[in-house]
């Protein structure tokens, strides 16, 4: 994935935290969309290790040894920010606080399956606290590269691998396009700029429904 | 009324902890992780022990000196992913490890400081970590039984406490800190700074002193390890 590809899908997903959220950016990919957030756009976000009004990463020199993401970066605390427990970091989550978490995937389906905690035999470092974000936030976004590093696909009909989560996802980024898990199938909704329909379809190892006539790009 | 005073020598307070006891150690990679009372517990060295703790530290850090001591039979943790050393030996067969969802890992320890036998949830169903479960059929579905999580000791870090063991915590060194200090038979807490009865305004504090059985005062000058994120 080039860099502007990576950036256009960043920027892509950023356009999705709208004024008033509450949203935590999982580990890796998704926390990069931070930088992507207008400045002046009313949101907090949340990090499991029990901060509600994440700032930003800290400039370096101004560590705060007390204060870090769930991801180990050094952040700030935003103004109207809050402190908790881990009881309640997750009682936050799980009683439906959480409009929306943008999460990696290993693998994500056309029904909305997630697997991105465990590949067996390979990798099995534990669950941390994605499956009560993909199982409860009321909005699940993934993030991920189209395809892996072989070239194989990544969004495929049903998950090879063990899940996270079961039917929970709502919208899928890549460096490709953007789609949607709705009832009868996943429906393509953008394409990224420069990129086919064929190519996607070609990338993907799941029936895309595509819309009649012309596909927004981003 | 006076009240006890629990200041406590680090040696004696963590000379309590015998081979095969389970453990509770607070923090959330650095932050809350009470490096100084591990490293006593290193000392004294108990075997078998059974330690739950969020996650396993990284290489050369806290949990990882247990580890390394070959002082650990069994980890009751949410992630290790940071520690590469912690999942060799588990791949190895060298420590038991039982992963948790982190948020019921959480619920669990509350459980037990709250006097539960468990909780009934949903998180989970449909994954690998529901298997062996028990469940439970309610308002027309099937929910897994989490049983709650309790254990002999519970070391956990406060930046600040009075004589008497009520704490403070500090940001994001809070996470399981106040949960442990709950859950286990004896608490024993590690404070930066301890300040005399009324030096804590009572709406601030985090732990009641009454679960906290032992206080140790942390010299002014902390381990480097307290202040040292390696990413």
């Amino acid at each position: 994935m080039s860099s502007s590809a990576k950036n256009r899908m960043l920027a892509r997903a950023a356009r999705d935290i709208t004024p008033g959220m509450t949203v935590n950016l999982g580990i890796g990919l998704p926390t990069q969309v931070m930088a992507h957030v207008a400045a002046d756009c009313p949101v907090c976000l949340h990090s499991e290790n029990g901060i509600a009004g994440v700032g930003g990463l800290t400039a370096p020199g101004q560590e705060d040894r007390n204060l870090i993401d769930a991801g180990g970066g050094y952040i700030t605390c935003a103004p109207g920010g809050s402190f908790f427990d881990s009881a309640v970091s997750f009682a936050l989550v799980r009683g439906g606080r959480l409009d929306l978490t943008l999460l990696g995937a290993f693998e994500v389906a056309a029904n909305g399956d997630l697997a991105n905690w465990i590949i067996p035999g390979k990798s099995a470092a534990g669950v941390g606290g994605a499956i009560e974000l993909a199982q409860k936030a009321r909005r699940v976004g993934v993030l991920t590269t189209h395809t892996d590093k072989h070239g194989n696909p990544k969004i495929l009909d049903r998950c090879t691998l063990p899940l996270t989560a079961m039917g929970c996802v709502n919208r899928i980024y890549t460096d490709m396009a953007v789609c949607d898990v709705e009832h009868d199938g996943l429906h393509l909704i953008e394409l990224a700029e420069g990129v086919t329909l064929a190519e996607v379809r070609a990338a993907t190892g799941a029936l895309l429904i595509a819309p009649d006539g012309p596909i927004p790009t981003f | 009324m006076p009240v006890l005073d629990k200041s406590t020598d680090l040696t004696d307070a963590i000379a309590q902890i015998r081979d095969g006891a389970r453990v509770m150690i607070g923090g959330f990679g650095v932050p809350g992780t009470p490096f100084t009372l591990i490293e006593e517990l290193v000392r004294h060295g108990p075997k078998n022990l059974t330690i739950i703790k969020n996650d396993a530290n990284e290489p050369g850090m806290g949990v990882d000196w247990l580890l390394s001591a070959g002082m650990v039979r069994r980890l009751i943790t949410s992630h290790v992913g940071l520690n590469g050393n912690a999942v060799r030996m588990m791949n190895a067969g060298e420590i038991e490890v039982e992963f948790v969802a982190q948020g019921i890992l959480a619920e669990r320890i509350r459980a037990a400081g709250a006097g539960l036998k468990g909780f009934v949830t949903d998180i989970g169903i449909g994954t690998l970590l529901s298997e062996g479960k028990q469940t439970v059929e309610m308002d027309g579905a099937t929910w897994l039984i989490e049983p709650a999580l309790e254990a002999d000791f519970a070391l956990v870090h406060a930046a600040r406490a009075d004589t008497f063991g009520n704490l403070v915590y500090a940001a994001t060194a809070r996470n399981f800190n106040p949960l442990m200090a709950m859950a286990a038979n004896c608490t024993i807490a590690e404070a930066e700074t301890i300040v005399e009865i009324g030096g804590i305004d009572p709406d601030a504090v985090h732990t009641p002193a009454p679960f906290v059985d032992h206080l140790v005062a942390l010299p002014e000058q902390l381990m480097e390890v307290y202040g040292v994120v390696q990413r």
